[in-house]
């Protein structure tokens, strides 16, 4: 597999008129262990991830969410089942294709932000770009530097920012090569709710004024109220799937997949 | 506390490991310089107790120049008989020595003479009814019986695998004769005496090859049972005339002993400082890695005092820890030192006699305080920033070493110790009237104090030095910026790990410098002083047969010869060198810097005119006209007069103190040798008088225009025993700088873990740890060098009287450089791959 040849957006399946999935994953299997003590993380999950929609998933604590994300932005190898990102199957890749993959077509936002501490804000946007060898667009960064309103603050470093600024720091970053799927791993758990609300509220304007297609995972019901369709995990299995709703009605649901 | 201590080691036992190497290093040096200079005395006194086991007394030629080249005066036969006639006297034999003037090759398998390079080529004779006052034991055969019989020595025997009953060839005084051999000889337990082939005859035999009829070098005598050494000597001393003396064989021994424990203790105390630096720089790296280690501890000390422990506790923990590395270091270093010292016993070329390794209880001893001393002592500045973790570190994400207190004041602290350092170093190298002990105080302190100036104010030139060294990294990507921007994060452990570099290449650095300053002046003071077309001299400027020279200057195409005869003897007194040079022929050769006198001095030197170099002239109060007393080592004396002064270079003066003409010389020096034969001839004349001094055993043969360089070339040699010796303490420093990686690669787990997510390849991930190696290895150098070349221009100057000049060696400054570049990629290697292989997922969950 030539790593240059990947494409920017795949048409692939599904013509039911819905937005096409960036990302698919089928039958989903991940064991830990073997015999005797084996754990199962995932036992056969299939998902469609829509293109230009914030998915989020949600789940009990050992319900697989992590592990689902993992496997669907590459960072970890299904034991059974397939995986396809942007049209390429990503299960057979090795690393070097894969870390392609992640820089050209996947960006990422960590719980704790995860920024290089001797690098400015500015430059830790640029950094993903510059791991490619290309030189950001100027117009690009200003636009989304605006967007996450970080203007005042571009030469400062890590340790200078609050956590709010950080995490918007990332955001900038994961969304700086224009992913195809960004990936958000409990973007509000190390935030206070104000602050949270904030970075909850980018994740939802970049779906909107950029059709960023997002994933998030949550444990936090507000969190998983901007979303488009929240997922819920339980026991290794997509046990429920809902359309956009109030943090209300996630909670209960939430409830209800926990008592199962 | 010790428990915790412990299993907190057992846990990190790589980084144990690796932090242990750094002293292992160090103390295997010690430990090897004690085994080799204890095994070597003890082979030696094993051979004196040898020689002189079964005699009580011994008449020689009385000593009269130390260091001649020349016997002593003969024992004559008669005394023999009248020794052996006194009651007191069981039995006493005549003995041909071991003596520089009882030259003997045996020709080995190939042709050539047996034995290796500069070891002594020597023949022996004894009472062969009476092999009790040989120092030789047999191993093998019987003792030589008439002229055509030889027993030889055990180790020429091995190399050349001769055996008894063979026939072979032996040169002594320049014929040569066939012999057969009956037996091999031991010195004692020990197979050869520092390498010398030794070809034992008996005693008319040796007498006559060695054409000495008539007489004996020594006699030795053994005492009737129940007769004391002492009254024995009573009995015998009549006998002896003023030329010779007669000693207590017990007191020779001693002598003898006394005079090679001096010489090893030269050896063992050059080695030792070696083994100290490597020692020094492996204490930086200790300290470097504890500091690292607490720093990424803070958690866990901070846990320890939650929980009740108390900051002594927590120090304690930090000094055990230090305390363990050190005595398990130690520990191996001592038995590596075995091995270590097969090794420095091949590079200084001396040959270990075959004993038994010796590990004293002095080596052991040095070699374990030694180690855990210096772990200890680098350990107390990271134990005492353990203490100041405050237990709520404990708790709080991204919790920090609080800075030290000292922190604030290190620049002002460095500056003060760098100039009272170069203060020091100045005093020691520029003031005159210090005792030796004076000297090496003020040298040795100020450098160490110079290093850990130096070491103190890095930190700050980290950032500067980056921005110059670190730019060729920032050109080659994104992996060489991050790699810049990550070397100057935490300034204090980059410069700690380049600092420790630093010491092996400013060493290194003043040994080129210096080396290159000495040979070029030296090289230019021999062509100041001699031009001609062909020389021989002979090997590491020991003198050589006069016959060679006469040989050589028979070829063919040869227009003019001169020989400079050479010797030491007692000039007023005094042990000086005194030169023989033909009055004739040697202001050809030999450009005179006449103070007093001219080149028909020379031409008019006659029997009784000597010349003296300026130096010694002014010493002792020497004008013109002056009348010296020359006693030779066989007890002739001369008187000459002064006819003129001349001014060689203070470097190296080419002819002695006092030179004669050679006529005079060879009328009082019994056996002339020669320093020089220089030779005028044609061009073409080159390969033919190549041929002839091919043949020559000790004098080597060189064309004018490479004399000069040819004559520094065992300085070149030593230079190159002096690299190898700082080599250690580059490694050590290598140890440290794995480390550094090491520790820093596993702190920044989570971020690696980061940047491979978000599009890091493992190959930007390894090139930004080489980078980061090289950068620092360039930061030792860029500190290193430049400290180098400063501390070498301050010798320089001291020397200048010798008129030496700052010669920087550009070739030799590149190549240390691209070392350290080298260096820092070795270094990388380990590092490089633990980072490119750190498993993503787990990378970024890491806590």
């Amino acid at each position: 597999m030539d790593v240059q040849q990947l494409p920017d957006a795949a048409p692939e399946v599904e013509t039911n008129g819905g937005p096409r999935p960036v990302v698919k994953g089928s039958d989903v299997v991940r064991r830990y262990g073997e015999g005797d003590t084996a754990v199962d993380a995932l036992r056969g999950v299939s998902v469609d991830i829509a293109e230009g929609r914030l998915t989020a998933v949600m789940g009990p604590s050992g319900s697989g969410k992590s592990t689902l994300m993992h496997i669907l932005a590459g960072l970890d190898k299904p034991t059974s089942g397939e995986v396809t990102v942007a049209g390429v199957e990503v299960t057979d890749l090795d690393d070097t294709e894969l870390t392609v993959l992640r820089r050209d077509h996947i960006g990422f936002i960590f719980q704790f932000f995860n920024l290089l501490p001797m690098l400015t804000a500015a430059e830790n946007i640029a950094l993903p770009l510059r791991l490619a060898g290309e030189t950001p667009d100027k117009a690009w960064l200003a636009e989304l530097i605006e967007k996450v309103g970080l203007g005042d603050r571009l030469t400062h470093r890590p340790a200078e920012l609050s956590g709010g600024q950080q995490q918007r720091v990332a955001v900038a970053r994961a969304l700086v090569s224009r992913p195809t799927v960004m990936f958000a791993d409990e973007p509000t758990g190390n935030l206070d709710s104000t602050t949270g609300g904030e970075i909850l509220a980018l994740l939802r304007d970049s779906v909107d004024t950029l059709g960023q297609t997002t994933v998030m995972v949550t444990h936090d019901a507000h969190a998983a109220a901007i979303a488009d369709r929240v997922l819920f995990l339980a026991d290794g299995h997509i046990v429920k799937d809902i359309g956009r709703c109030s943090a209300h009605t996630i909670l209960e649901a939430l409830e209800e997949v926990t008592a199962r | 506390m010790i428990g915790v201590a412990l299993k907190g080691l057992l846990a990190r036992k790589v980084r144990a490991l690796l932090t242990a190497f750094a002293i292992v290093i160090g103390v295997s040096m010690v430990s090897g310089t004690f085994v080799l200079t204890d095994t070597m005395q003890k082979a030696f006194d094993g051979i004196f107790t040898a020689s002189y086991d079964e005699t009580d007394a011994v008449i020689a030629g009385k000593q009269i120049v130390k260091g001649s080249s020349s016997a002593g005066a003969p024992v004559p036969e008669s005394l023999l008989t009248r020794v052996k006639a006194l009651p007191e006297v069981a039995a006493a034999g005549g003995t041909m020595a071991i003596d520089e003037s009882n030259k003997a090759e045996i020709v080995g398998r190939n042709g050539k003479p047996a034995g290796s390079g500069n070891a002594p080529r020597l023949a022996l004779g004894n009472d062969t009814s009476q092999p009790q006052f040989s120092p030789l034991k047999l191993s093998a055969g019987e003792w030589g019986q008439g002229p055509k019989q030889v027993v030889i020595d055990a180790a020429t025997a091995e190399k050349e695998r001769y055996a008894v009953g063979d026939s072979i060839v032996v040169s002594t005084l320049g014929d040569k004769h066939r012999y057969e051999l009956t037996g091999i000889a031991t010195f004692g337990d020990v197979d050869s005496l520092g390498g010398a082939t030794l070809a034992v005859f008996d005693i008319d035999t040796a007498q006559t090859l060695l054409h000495k009829e008539g007489e004996f070098d020594g006699i030795s005598i053994a005492a009737k049972d129940g007769t004391s050494s002492a009254a024995l000597m009573q009995a015998v001393q009549p006998l002896v005339p003023a030329s010779l003396e007669l000693k207590d064989a017990k007191a020779q021994a001693e002598a003898d002993s006394a005079e090679i424990n001096e010489a090893l203790g030269f050896i063992r105390y050059f080695l030792l400082g070696f083994g100290g630096i490597a020692l020094f720089v492996g204490a930086f790296v200790i300290f470097n890695t504890l500091s690292i280690t607490v720093a990424q501890r803070t958690r866990e000390f901070a846990t320890l005092r939650t929980l009740g422990g108390s900051r002594k506790q927590v120090m304690r923990s930090v000094i055990i820890e230090g305390f363990v590395i050190g005595l398990l270091a130690s520990i191996v270093g001592l038995f590596a030192g075995v091995g270590i010292a097969k090794g420095l016993n091949a590079l200084i070329g001396a040959d270990i006699p075959e004993a038994g390794t010796v590990l004293g209880v002095r080596t052991v001893v040095v070699s374990l305080v030694l180690g855990v001393t210096i772990t200890l002592v680098a350990s107390i500045m990271p134990a005492r920033r353990a203490t100041r973790v405050p237990p709520i570190a404990a708790v709080r994400e991204g919790s920090t070493l609080p800075p030290s207190r000292f922190a604030a004041h290190s620049l002002k602290a460095a500056i003060a110790v760098i100039a009272a350092s170069v203060v020091a170093i100045c005093a020691g190298v520029f003031a005159s009237g210090l005792s030796v002990i004076g000297v090496a105080v003020l040298l040795g302190g100020g450098i160490i104090a110079l290093f850990l100036g130096v070491a103190l104010a890095a930190p700050h030139l980290v950032k500067p030095l980056t921005r110059v060294v670190g730019w060729p990294a920032s050109r080659a990507g994104v992996a060489g910026e991050l790699a810049g921007a990550n070397s100057t994060r935490n300034p204090g452990r980059t410069a700690s790990t380049a600092a420790a570099l630093m010491i092996g290449l400013t060493l290194v650095t003043v040994v080129a410098v210096l080396g290159a300053g000495l040979r070029t002046t030296v090289e230019s003071a021999v062509t100041d002083q001699v031009s001609a077309a062909f020389i021989i001299d002979g090997k590491d400027g020991a003198p050589f047969e006069a016959a060679e020279g006469n040989t050589l200057a028979r070829t063919p195409g040869v227009t003019t010869a001169s020989h400079v005869r050479t010797d030491v003897a007692l000039v007023g007194g005094e042990e000086r060198d005194v030169t023989g040079v033909d009055p004739a022929t040697i202001a050809q050769f030999y450009t005179f810097a006449w103070t007093k006198g001219s080149d028909d001095t020379v031409a008019q030197l006659g029997q009784d005119g000597a010349l003296v170099t300026k130096t010694y002239a002014d010493d002792k109060n020497v004008a013109v006209g002056k009348r010296l007393s020359i006693k030779t080592a066989s007890g002739d004396k001369r008187t000459v007069v002064v006819a003129g002064i001349y001014d060689p270079p203070d470097i190296e003066q080419m002819l002695g103190d006092v030179t004669i003409s050679q006529a005079a010389f060879d009328a009082s020096f019994p056996q002339p040798k020669n320093l020089f034969t220089f030779i005028d001839a044609p061009p073409e004349a080159s390969a033919d008088l190549a041929a002839v001094a091919g043949g020559f055993s000790d004098a080597t043969f060189h064309t004018g225009q490479a004399f000069a360089k040819d004559y520094t070339e065992g300085f070149a040699s030593f230079l190159k025993m002096l690299y190898v010796l700082l080599a250690f303490s580059v490694v050590v420093s290598l140890f440290g700088m794995v480390n550094t990686l090491v520790l820093s690669v596993f702190e920044r787990t989570r971020e690696l873990g980061m940047l491979r997510t978000i599009g890091m390849t493992r190959r930007q991930a390894r090139r930004m740890i080489r980078h980061e190696s090289v950068i620092t290895a360039l930061i030792g150098a860029a500190l290193g060098l430049p400290l180098g070349i400063f501390l070498a221009a301050l010798v320089t100057q001291a020397l200048s009287q010798y008129d030496v000049g700052l010669s920087i060696p550009a070739s030799e400054l590149a190549l240390f450089t691209v070392v350290a570049i080298l260096a820092g990629i070795a270094a990388a290697v380990v590092p490089a791959r633990r980072a490119a292989r750190l498993n993503v997922l787990d990378a970024l969950h890491y806590e």
